[in-house]
């Protein structure tokens, strides 16, 4: 208990120091804070009492089915049930305490399948993921200290107002066949009951200063049984940063692959095609002229044709738009090649390195050609800022909808290829529409 | 007619030269990058520049600059751009200033001599010419959605899109071998069509078309 009082205390130390400017405007601030820090202990207490005490006790009946068969299906049940319950606390912890507790549930893998396998197999990745064995000790630790500790500004500022309604004459009931013992007050008679409300008002003031305090102590407590330790952090990040790097490479060796052929079946074949014709040209020239003008209009062609060929080639691999004037008007540009109307709207101070303008170029890109393709929209949206640490790009259209990352759309080759420079897509696209798809590329603009 | 050329490539700026000076033009000067043509853009007043977008110190779109902020000091410079790929975007900043003399074309269309010099020679005289791809990539454009330019015969279409190069009534006609008359009953109807007025002057003609597929 005097552990978390005394991180509680540091904790508000440096809250003040923050807002000092609301404190000194509000003289009554902190009456109204410490009241708020006790009715909101009081309801999580409440939660963390009947929710994670029937979460609990669920958790360890779907699980001791297992072996049944039942448990198969009542587990992920009872699971998401466990993790909607804890994201909860996570959102309170960040909404009332600023303390931030990052959720680390692994992505169910695509295709588990369906039936009974697909279920065992379901049921099998959520018992493999650690963030499922901080969960369930969190449950239990949440309904005992938990509770607790989420109850207690509560607690503290009801024995204060306790003292008061001793002092204002509860006494005559309370204290009735004998002293009624508050704090160290015997209480018994007026006199004592106004000692009584004395000290009950400096356990109210005293208490409303710090409960603020005290329930964020609650939410340390949660923050350490559900974070996961930073060793766990650490690996998971080298695990992803594998795992994006490998795609990375398979990508741009793939890459490469397809610029070959291209070069090779195309502009490379149809010089070589040039080449022997102008060889037969010149043997031509005098014996049949028409002949050799003949030939000489299709190498010409051969010629434009190869220079087509290759043009298209550097626009897949960087259009000239982007390496000349940055994302903005690349994606201005791209938006006036499309059949459907596209407002651009853009907001950039300046220019991302070239690697995270292309990934965001060709991601802009594919979304697009989606939406062209799929989404039969009248009208597409594309709003592009930077919020100082993230370049943010919203693509909006109002068509069908129904749109979703996985079952092999292009939206996860974009997922995969931001991946690589820790960007993030999130896609909205309920039956019906509209879809609004999201991407995030952490990155310093020069 | 005097030029000023830009272009960093050597073999493409000598091929350049040769061109046209075969054809009488006279190349004021030859430079590979953008303050050399700005520079000589304000001192040498030539009739007409023919510049490559992408141009040195930056390797961006210097040379497209280079033109548009020559054309700001002085009004109506013609200037044909070149460049190894065509973009409506830059095509419409081009046209933006409306006083025509401009020309935005692949560095292709070097490759028919003829064709090529009569674009010069058209923006020279204050015409324009712009690229058949900016133009189809604009009409596809138009075609998908639901608009006027669905109302043109095919026919209709072929004109519009030879007249959006910058042709006159006399080069459509050669082009698509019917006679003079036919195709200003054509271009009549076209502009009946798309609700524009009538004029004489190719590079009104031009401008109103793609004013008109710009998205009024």
């Amino acid at each position: 208990m005097t552990g978390t009082g005394t991180m509680g205390t540091q904790g508000t130390g440096s809250g003040r120091g923050t807002g000092g400017a609301v404190q000194g405007s509000g003289g009554g601030g902190w009456v109204r804070e410490g009241l708020l820090a006790a009715v909101r202990g009081f309801g999580v207490a409440l939660t963390a009492l009947v929710g994670s005490l029937v979460l609990f006790v669920l958790t360890l009946l779907s699980l001791a089915f297992v072996p049944l068969g039942i448990g198969l299906f009542a587990t992920p049940v009872v699971l998401r049930l466990v993790r909607a319950h804890a994201g909860r606390r996570r959102l309170l912890a960040a909404r009332w305490a600023g303390i931030r507790i990052p959720e680390a549930y692994r992505p169910l893998p695509a295709g588990t399948g369906g039936g009974f396998v697909g279920q065992a197999r379901r049921c099998a990745h959520l018992l493999k993921d650690p963030a499922t064995w901080r969960d369930v000790p969190w449950l239990f630790v949440d309904l005992s200290a938990g509770f607790l500790t989420a109850l207690l500004p509560a607690v503290v500022v009801a024995y204060g107002v306790e003292g008061l309604l001793l002092g204002a004459g509860l006494w005559r009931v309370a204290g009735d066949p004998g002293p009624y013992w508050y704090t160290a007050v015997p209480v018994d008679s007026q006199a004592t009951g106004l000692l009584a409300a004395g000290v009950g008002l400096v356990v109210l003031v005293v208490g409303l200063r710090y409960v603020p305090a005290l329930l964020r102590g609650h939410f340390v407590l949660t923050k350490a049984l559900l974070d996961r330790p930073l060793e766990t952090e650490l690996n998971e990040r080298i695990d992803r940063l594998t795992e994006t790097r490998h795609d990375a490479l398979d990508a741009s060796a793939a890459e490469l692959r397809r610029i070959e052929r291209d070069l090779h079946d195309g502009a490379q074949a149809r010089l070589v095609a040039m080449g022997m014709d102008l060889g037969t040209i010149e043997a031509l020239v005098e014996r049949d002229p028409a002949q050799a003008k003949a030939l000489l209009a299709r190498a010409r062609r051969n010629s434009a044709e190869a220079l087509d060929e290759l043009r298209d080639l550097v626009r897949g691999i960087h259009p000239p738009v982007l390496a000349e004037r940055g994302l903005g008007d690349a994606v201005r540009a791209l938006a006036l090649r499309l059949p459907v109307p596209v407002e651009v709207s853009v907001d950039l101070p300046g220019r991302a390195d070239a690697p995270v303008e292309s990934a965001a170029y060709f991601a802009v890109n594919e979304i697009l050609t989606n939406a062209v393709k799929h989404s039969a929209a009248t009208l597409i949206r594309v709003d592009i800022a930077y919020t100082g640490v993230m370049l943010n790009v919203t693509v909006t259209d109002d068509g069908v909808g129904g749109a979703r990352i996985g079952a092999g759309s292009g939206l996860s080759g974009v997922e995969r290829r931001l991946g690589t420079f820790d960007g993030i897509l999130a896609v909205s696209s309920p039956a019906g529409g509209p879809t609004v798809v999201t991407l995030e590329i952490p990155c310093v603009l020069s | 007619m005097r030029v000023v050329l830009a272009e960093d490539l050597f073999l493409l700026r000598d091929g350049l030269v040769r061109m046209l000076e075969a054809y009488g033009f006279e190349i004021l000067a030859a430079v590979e990058s953008g303050p050399e043509l700005s520079r000589a853009l304000a001192e040498l007043e030539p009739d007409v520049a023919v510049v490559d977008v992408r141009l040195p110190p930056s390797h961006t779109d210097e040379g497209l600059q280079c033109a548009l902020a020559a054309r700001r000091a002085r009004p109506g410079l013609p200037v044909l751009v070149l460049s190894q790929h065509v973009e409506q975007l830059y095509a419409r900043e081009l046209l933006a200033d409306g006083s025509g003399g401009v020309g935005y074309l692949l560095k292709d269309r070097v490759f028919d001599a003829d064709q090529f010099v009569d674009a010069v020679r058209r923006v020279a005289a204050g015409g324009t010419a712009m690229d058949p791809q900016v133009i189809l990539q604009l009409l596809t454009r138009q075609r998908a959605q639901d608009r006027p330019v669905n109302r043109l015969t095919p026919r209709e279409l072929e004109v519009l899109e030879l007249m959006a190069q910058g042709r006159s009534n006399t080069a459509i006609a050669a082009q698509l071998v019917v006679t003079e008359r036919a195709v200003a009953k054509h271009t009549s109807n076209i502009f009946a069509k798309l609700r524009l007025d009538v004029s004489e002057d190719d590079n009104r003609r031009v401008l109103a078309v793609l004013a008109y597929l710009d998205g009024r």
